[in-house]
Formats: C-alpha cells, sequence, structure tokens
C-alpha cells in the first residue's frame, strides 16, 4: 500500500484537471455504442406488461387462458391476482413473453382483467380536500413568533412547483439469460451494477455469485433505475420458465407514468425582515406527494439558515406511481420556494436581490466565501450590475426582460468503490470495475487518472466497467460517482506504479523511492540519466501482469464533500402570450479537484437545460377524473429544443482554494437552481410573482392576470 | 406527420393534402393495405395485398441487403433492431416525436418507428452507421466529439443524421434552417449546448 494516497500536485498533471474529449465519444456518434435495449440474444423471445387502467382498483377476475393458447406466446405470468389492491393506473397485472413484440402486443391485448374500481386521489394541491394528509409536527428554531412580530417587513407566498417524469430515452429494462448452470446474466439499463446481484438473488431465490448484471452503455437514469424493479424480476422469471432470453423494455406510456417521477411541492411562507433587508425570521408550511407513501419535506429555508424559524410538513398519498430520486432529490423543490419568496421580499424592499443575498450570506454558514466568490463571477459574466432593473420598470413594449438568480449546495463526497488496476507486461494499463457510465464520463476521468498516474498518454491505458464481475463500486447516485471511483483508481494505480518501482529500481541501481514518471518514462529524481521507457519498465515485471486492487472507504482521502453554486438566468417574457424566453443563463460552480474539465463544464450545460426543461415546460399532468397521466408521450411531455435554451455560460471554480479539497460529484448542483433563477427573472421582468413551476404561458398569464402589471 | 423528409423547396416529405389523396383513394402509402374492408376496396384498383401474416421482403441498408420476414404491421424501425440487429436508430417515443429513431431513406431523413418495413422495400436506408467509423469519423462527428456533444448517447444517432443532412443542404444554416431541421430531434440529458458548437464549428463559426 502507498503510504499516503494524494492527487498529483498542478505541475505534475499532464491531463487532470485539463479538458479532454469523452473517450467514448466515436462509439456513441457512429451508432456502435450497444445499450440494453440494444441487446438481441440468439432465440430472444419479447416480453410486455399488461397494466391497469385505474388509479385505484381491486382485481376481481383474471382471464389468460385465451391469451395461452395464442401461437407464439410462450408464457404468461399473473402478477396481481384475484383480490390486489392497485394502487395508481398503469401498474404491471400481467406479463406476455412471446416469440415477437408483435405477437406480445395481441397476447396483452387478449388477456381480461376484470377490476371493482375504487375512489382515488390524484390532487394533493389541494390539501384539505386529501383523504388522508399527514401532518408532521412543526420544527421550531430559535423564537419566529417574536422575531416575525418585530419584523419591519413580512412577505407572504403560496409557491407550487408540479411533479415532472425522469423521462429516459433509454426506458427502463433489461434482457435476462439462463444458462445450462442455472447462472443468469443480465443486461440491465442501471445506475447500480455491482447491486443489482443481490437484489436479483433475493427476488429469484438464487446466489448472488450465480447473476451477472452488465451495462455497457446505459440512456439516462437521473435517479430512477437503482433496483431491479418488477421488470427486473419478472424477466427473470420469465428467461428462466421459457429457457430462452427474453427482452421486457417498458413502453413509453409506462416509462413515463410509472417509471419517473419528481414529487411536488407546495410552500406557503412569511418571511421577516428588516428595512436594511436582513433577515429576521421564516415560516413555512409545505405539503406535496410522492405517490402512495405522499413525500418527506423538502429542506426550507434552503441555503440560508435562518436562526428563527418554522417549518411544518404535511404529507400527502396519492394514487400516483411512486416518486424516484431526481437528480438532487428534494433540492430543486427546496431552491425553487426558498429563493421566489426571498426574491419577493427583496422587491418588497427595493433591493437587488444581489445585494439582498449578498447581506444575508452569512447565513450560508462555512460555504459563505464561495457564494461570495461565485456571485461575483456570475454578476460579471451576467454584466448583473448594468443589466438589472427593480421589477416592473418597462412601459410600453409587451416583451419585458428580467433578471434573477439562485444560489444552492450539494455534498457530493464519493461512495465506497473499489477498482482493480493491471500492468500488463506489455505495457498496457487496465482498470476494471463494477461502475457504469451513466454518459457522465466515468470512463473518461478514471482514464485521464491512470494515465497522469503512469505518466502515459490516454491511449496507453483501458477502461472496463459496468460488469457485475468486476470489483464492486457503489450505485451512482447523489454525485458520488466520480468521487468514489476516481479516488479507487487513483489508490489501485499508486499503489501498482510503486510495484513497478520496486521491480525496477534494482536494475536501475537506485532505490525505488527515488524513482518517478516523466513522459512516459520512469526515471530517478536525483539522476535523470538513469532512466527506462515506460515499455522497457513493463517487460521487466516478468510473465503476469501486477494486479492491485483499490479500495476507497465511503469518503475517503482523495474526494471531499459540499459546495456551493450559483445561477442568474436573463429572460424575455410577453406579457400578451404568457410565452417566456430564455435569453442567457450563466451557471458558476465549484466541485473541488476537477479531472477533466470538458465532461465537467458538460454536465453543467445539461444540468442547465434540464432546469430550463423543468422550469418552462416538463410537467406530469394527471387528470383528476380518471387518475390517469394525461401526457405519458414525447409530444405533450413538452421538453426543450435545441434553440429553446438561449445563451448559456459556464463557469468553473478551479485552482487553489478549489484544487486541494479533492475530487467532489457534479451531477446534482448545477440542476437545482435554474428553475429558482428562471422564476425569478420571469417576476423581475413582469413585476408579478408567477409562483407555480413550469412557467406555462397559461400560468404567466393567470399572475400576469391577479397581479395587475401595468 | 410521419415523416419529416423534406423536398428541395424545404416541403415536407409527405404533405397532409397528399396523404389524405391516397388514401380517399383507397390506398396506402406504399400500395399496401391490411383488414378484409380496404382489399376489397383495393381489389379494385388492383393494389397488391401483403399479409396479415409474415411477408418476405428485402430491406437495403447501409449499402446491403437484407431479407427479411415481417408482418405488414412492424415498423422499419423494429424490424432493422428486433430480426436484423441494426440497432443504432433507438425507439424512444415510437411515434415520431423525438427523432432517436431518425434514419435516412431515399436520401431523405425519415422517422424509422413510422415508416412501415414493407413501405422501405427498394428504397435505400442509410443509418448512422454508413456516416463514418469510431476510427474514422465523418467530419461532423469529430466535431460532435470534441464539442462533448453527447452524454448517454442514445439520441445521438438521431441527431448525427439530422445535423449531416442540415449541413449536406445548409453548410452554414440561418437560425430559422437549424429550427427546420434540427426541431424534430429531442436530447434528455441536454447536449444542446455541444451539438450547437458542433454546428458553429462546421459552418466555420456563422451559425
Amino acid at each position: 500500500m502507498a503510504d499516503e494516497y494524494n492527487w498529483p500536485e498542478r505541475e505534475k498533471r499532464d491531463l487532470i484537471g485539463r479538458r479532454i474529449s469523452r473517450l467514448d465519444g466515436p462509439v456513441k456518434v457512429t451508432g456502435r455504442a450497444k445499450y440494453s435495449y440494444d441487446v438481441n440474444r440468439e432465440g430472444m423471445l419479447h416480453a410486455r406488461f399488461v397494466t391497469c387502467p385505474y388509479a385505484h382498483a381491486k382485481v376481481v377476475s383474471v382471464d389468460v387462458e385465451p391469451a395461452r393458447r395464442m401461437p407464439g406466446v410462450k408464457a404468461i405470468r399473473v402478477i396481481q391476482d384475484v383480490g390486489s389492491e392497485i394502487k395508481w393506473a398503469l401498474d404491471e397485472v400481467a406479463v406476455v413473453a412471446a416469440e415477437s413484440e408483435d405477437i406480445a402486443k395481441d397476447a396483452v391485448k387478449a388477456i381480461r382483467f376484470e377490476y371493482e374500481v375504487l375512489d382515488h386521489f390524484v390532487t394533493e394541491e389541494d390539501r384539505d380536500s386529501a383523504p388522508d394528509a399527514r401532518a408532521a409536527d412543526a420544527q421550531v428554531e430559535g423564537n419566529p413568533d417574536e422575531m416575525m412580530a418585530a419584523s419591519e417587513v413580512k412577505v407572504e407566498g403560496l409557491y407550487r412547483m408540479a411533479p415532472i417524469s425522469h423521462c429516459c430515452l433509454e426506458p427502463h429494462g433489461q434482457v435476462c439469460e439462463w444458462d445450462a448452470e442455472g447462472k443468469m446474466t443480465a443486461w440491465c439499463s442501471t445506475q447500480s451494477v455491482s447491486i443489482l446481484p443481490n437484489q436479483f438473488s433475493q427476488a429469484l431465490k438464487i446466489p448472488a455469485a450465480d447473476v451477472r448484471v452488465l451495462t455497457p452503455y446505459m440512456g439516462g437514469g437521473f435517479g430512477s433505475k437503482f433496483g431491479i424493479d418488477r421488470w427486473g424480476v419478472e424477466c427473470g422469471e420469465l428467461a428462466r420458465e421459457t429457457g430462452r432470453p427474453v427482452k421486457l423494455m417498458l413502453e413509453r406510456d409506462s416509462e413515463m407514468t410509472v417509471a419517473g417521477d419528481r414529487p411536488s411541492a407546495f410552500a406557503k411562507i412569511k418571511v421577516g425582515c428588516q428595512k436594511d433587508g436582513s433577515i429576521q425570521a421564516w415560516e413555512s408550511e409545505s405539503w406535496g406527494s410522492g405517490g402512495p407513501a405522499g413525500t418527506g419535506s423538502t429542506p426550507i429555508p434552503y441555503v440560508f439558515q435562518i436562526p428563527d424559524r418554522r417549518h411544518q410538513h404535511t404529507s400527502i398519498p396519492t394514487n400516483i406511481a411512486s416518486s424516484r430520486a431526481w437528480r438532487a432529490p428534494n433540492h430543486p423543490q427546496a431552491c425553487f420556494l426558498t429563493m421566489s419568496a426571498l426574491e419577493d421580499t427583496a422587491a418588497a424592499l427595493d433591493m437587488d436581490p444581489l445585494q439582498f443575498l449578498r447581506k444575508n450570506l452569512h447565513l450560508t454558514g462555512r460555504q459563505a466565501g464561495t457564494y461570495e466568490q461565485e456571485l461575483s463571477v456570475a454578476a460579471k459574466l451576467m454584466d448583473w450590475e448594468e443589466k438589472w432593473r427593480p421589477r416592473s420598470q418597462a412601459e410600453g413594449d409587451p416583451v419585458r426582460r428580467g433578471l434573477g438568480l439562485a444560489i444552492h449546495r450539494w455534498g457530493g463526497r464519493g461512495h465506497a468503490s473499489q477498482c482493480d488496476v493491471s500492468v500488463h507486461p506489455d505495457g498496457l494499463v487496465e482498470a476494471r470495475i463494477g461502475t457504469q457510465d451513466l454518459g457522465t464520463g466515468t470512463r473518461t476521468i478514471m482514464a485521464i487518472v491512470l494515465a497522469d498516474t503512469f505518466g502515459l498518454k490516454l491511449e496507453d491505458v483501458r477502461i472496463e466497467l459496468g460488469d457485475s464481475r468486476f470489483p464492486q463500486s457503489g450505485p451512482s447516485g447523489g454525485s458520488t460517482t466520480v468521487g468514489g471511483v476516481g479516488s479507487s483508481t487513483r489508490m489501485a494505480a499508486q499503489d501498482a506504479l510503486k510495484e513497478v518501482f520496486n521491480r525496477v529500481a534494482p536494475d536501475l541501481g537506485v532505490e525505488a523511492s527515488d524513482l518517478e514518471t516523466w513522459q512516459g518514462r520512469i526515471r530517478s529524481q536525483t539522476d535523470p540519466s538513469k532512466s527506462l521507457s515506460w515499455k522497457d519498465a513493463a517487460a521487466k515485471i516478468g510473465v503476469t501482469p501486477i494486479v492491485v486492487r483499490g479500495v476507497n472507504p465511503r469518503g475517503g482521502p482523495l474526494t471531499n464533500s459540499s459546495v456551493g453554486g450559483v445561477q442568474m438566468a436573463d429572460v424575455s417574457v410577453d406579457i400578451e402570450t404568457g410565452l417566456v424566453k430564455v435569453n442567457k443563463m450563466v451557471a458558476v460552480q465549484d466541485c473541488g479537484l476537477i479531472l477533466d474539465l470538458k465532461t465537467a463544464e458538460t454536465q453543467v450545460y445539461g444540468a442547465l437545460i434540464m432546469g430550463i426543461a423543468y422550469a418552462l415546460t416538463e410537467e406530469k399532468v394527471t387528470d383528476p377524473v380518471t387518475g390517469r397521466m394525461l401526457n405519458a408521450d414525447m409530444e405533450f411531455y413538452k421538453l426543450p429544443g435545441l434553440l429553446d435554451i438561449g445563451d448559456l455560460e459556464v463557469h468553473m471554480m478551479t485552482g487553489p482554494g478549489y484544487d486541494e479539497r479533492g475530487v467532489i460529484g457534479l451531477g446534482e448542483p448545477p440542476v437545482i437552481s435554474p428553475g429558482a433563477a428562471l422564476a425569478n427573472a420571469v417576476a423581475n421582468a413582469t413585476g408579478v410573482r408567477v409562483p407555480y413551476l413550469p412557467l406555462t404561458p397559461e400560468r404567466v398569464i393567470n399572475a400576469l392576470e391577479k397581479g395587475g402589471v401595468v | 406527420m410521419s415523416q419529416k423528409g423534406r423536398d428541395k423547396k424545404g416541403r415536407p416529405g409527405v404533405s397532409r393534402r397528399d396523404f389524405l389523396k391516397t388514401s380517399a383513394a383507397g390506398t396506402v402509402v406504399g400500395g399496401i393495405a391490411v383488414g378484409p374492408r380496404s382489399r376489397e376496396a383495393q381489389a379494385a384498383v388492383d393494389v397488391p395485398i401483403a399479409g396479415p401474416g409474415q411477408v418476405p421482403i428485402s430491406l437495403r441498408i447501409d449499402a446491403r441487403d437484407y431479407p427479411v420476414e415481417v408482418e405488414p404491421r412492424v415498423t422499419l424501425l423494429d424490424a432493422m433492431r428486433n430480426q436484423l440487429d441494426k440497432t443504432s436508430a433507438k425507439r424512444v417515443c415510437d411515434r415520431a416525436t423525438c427523432g432517436a429513431c431518425t434514419v435516412l431513406m431515399d436520401g431523405q431523413l425519415v422517422y424509422a418507428c413510422s415508416v412501415l418495413a414493407i413501405e422501405a422495400q427498394g428504397r435505400p436506408i442509410e443509418t448512422v452507421e454508413s456516416v463514418g467509423t469510431p476510427e474514422e469519423l465523418h467530419p461532423f462527428q469529430a466535431a460532435l466529439v470534441e464539442n462533448d456533444g453527447s452524454q448517454c448517447g442514445f439520441c445521438t444517432p438521431g441527431f448525427v443524421l439530422a445535423c449531416k443532412t442540415l449541413l449536406d443542404e445548409h453548410p452554414q444554416p440561418s437560425r430559422e434552417q437549424v429550427r427546420a431541421g434540427l426541431g424534430g430531434n429531442l436530447c434528455r440529458c441536454g447536449t444542446y449546448a455541444g451539438i450547437r458548437g458542433a454546428l458553429e464549428d462546421m459552418a466555420g463559426g456563422k451559425s
């Protein structure tokens, strides 16, 4: 073991922190990347679910016999038999495996389920009519009543945020195949390759060691793909029963309805403030739903830890499919609710919100310094001082322009991860790891770490991942992957390099501790004339490769936690049509030591765009009458297109103060602020608060009518 | 609209009027119909009938002929993906919205999820697999990699074909041409910044 694991000093980083193109770019842009959905196995059957059309119902009869007799139908499994209570629409009640998708489709139509339809509730916005609202005790800090009463200015608002769907382009699902020895291989679209064998083991009652999960490429998860889910269990059972490989991927309506849900959030908020802008007190009541289990509270007040505060949350169970983690669970909601209330407070004080947030930054704790730096950078990139105007100063022109901002926080410490690094006698350096690359650039950052550690080029190293037989690594959630796999890769690489040094030191006549890597060579630090090419050095390690396992505990010395982040938005709002246009967004983000600046920036650009989507257009619309999602498709579930996003500017905080913190994850933080920043920009532009995300034209017009902009 | 191909004047490949005309005449695009009612109607105009069972057809994809048996209802996308192991076109929305299944048919962009396999007989199909290889990328593909225009990559094959076609027709596309050419492709990860960067590079910085 290396005495001390560390990241290379700045001058020793040839690749780390530079802009490196993702290594799997070429296979993706040429269509060669094979996803789970693309796996075709010899003799493979296609499976489809029978789903319940009702949001709440009891199964009273089932008839699968006509379907069973159809040619080409190989297996039918009833998942929820007579007497089962269905709690959301499109819940799976049976599954069919057939020779082709079309036969499976026909069989699904031939299967008869009869239901007793029960009352459903899907309109959690209306808290008072919820049949089963569960109010938690109020959380109180300090003396909110006293401080609120003493506040010179009090601002109240009701803020609302609709649920959204993850809308992964590759739907949830997998291909399962059993071999003659009773072992199963599953090609899963998953965020947790190393975790799934144990889940399959429990569900299918086989040893976890007999399950192999493969995910070479993955078409989007965003937090929704951590478990094997019912489709994993059923696919495995169908494949076992038929003795044939089975593919079971969700249809688009199911993908949108049952496999993706970020909970709604509603809150009545009151902020107490002094005329100089110092926040005195906070009171809030929030509610929302994430399905039959309701949902927990969002962390409000967000970022600003107001000492005197009261918050009370009510969880509302509904007949919609259970929510799943969506990038930065609860944070986008908390950010929108809090930053909207604070911007409204600033507006009531006639204060620039940038000054208002700065005045209260001490309430953000130890991140205050980071926020101060990031606010300055963002303000400059947005030209805030020059462009910001108080609310509703625009006259005449129906298209009103405005600016808004928001700040956020996230943890992002690396997860537990193990990685095997092999140095082969031919010089190839290879890493094997049971992680997955969701498109975040995991392969690429690992290659960067390996190559930089050995002083090699990217083409001299190879990364193998997406296989549960490789050393286990944590699920990709909560921005924990880069810190986890970056650490285990570096640890293994440092140890492997040390072993190479040990083996070549005698030939060079130096101590191993005197050796270093330098531009594809190993050389003595004290006498650089004593050196070997990497290839010659590798040839000296013997006939078998050096294989070293890096073991990063949860956390570990190479990763860290807690980032800030500031975003600003510039919008134009047409007050006649209610249409919001993004002119520009600025994101300033820190994440410790950046391994690959290019994919890091891409992550932030992507987060801004997903943020624009949930701020302006995307929403799960559930019909109160039928309890079904009305837009479980991609024409009415609106995602922005290439030209709907305005100009985006991303600035990553790097260098002293950031690099030495170690590696911190980036998947969540930049997706937190866009909704709040855009909503605040719309308020600034129109002079009224549009209190409901997404900011559809209808909601903008409604708010304008109520608020009476001039 | 099931097709988003455009003729030289920039009009869509199949107009609503054309579609209504062909439907009213008792034929369906491609001259194939299913079901007893249309069979009767078709007999009068002497149009070949296929199905409803498996029909042997041949598809020409990426300059190679593939004999395949499909039911008339099978889409070009499903025939390629399920029967020919040609999987670069992805099935996402499965109803002509997202563009992940984009291919070229007769040199025009189409959504393969909304073209029947039997309609595609005798009409050369090009998938992204014919555009370049990982070792030898097409210049736009190279620009896309350089600009990091893919994350999960599931929408990428469709975007590559749509962008390449746009650039073939308009080497320096205007904003409106970009809107028209790429309005039919969606990305979830948010790679638009990279895709725009690649288009700008190709257009010499004048997008």
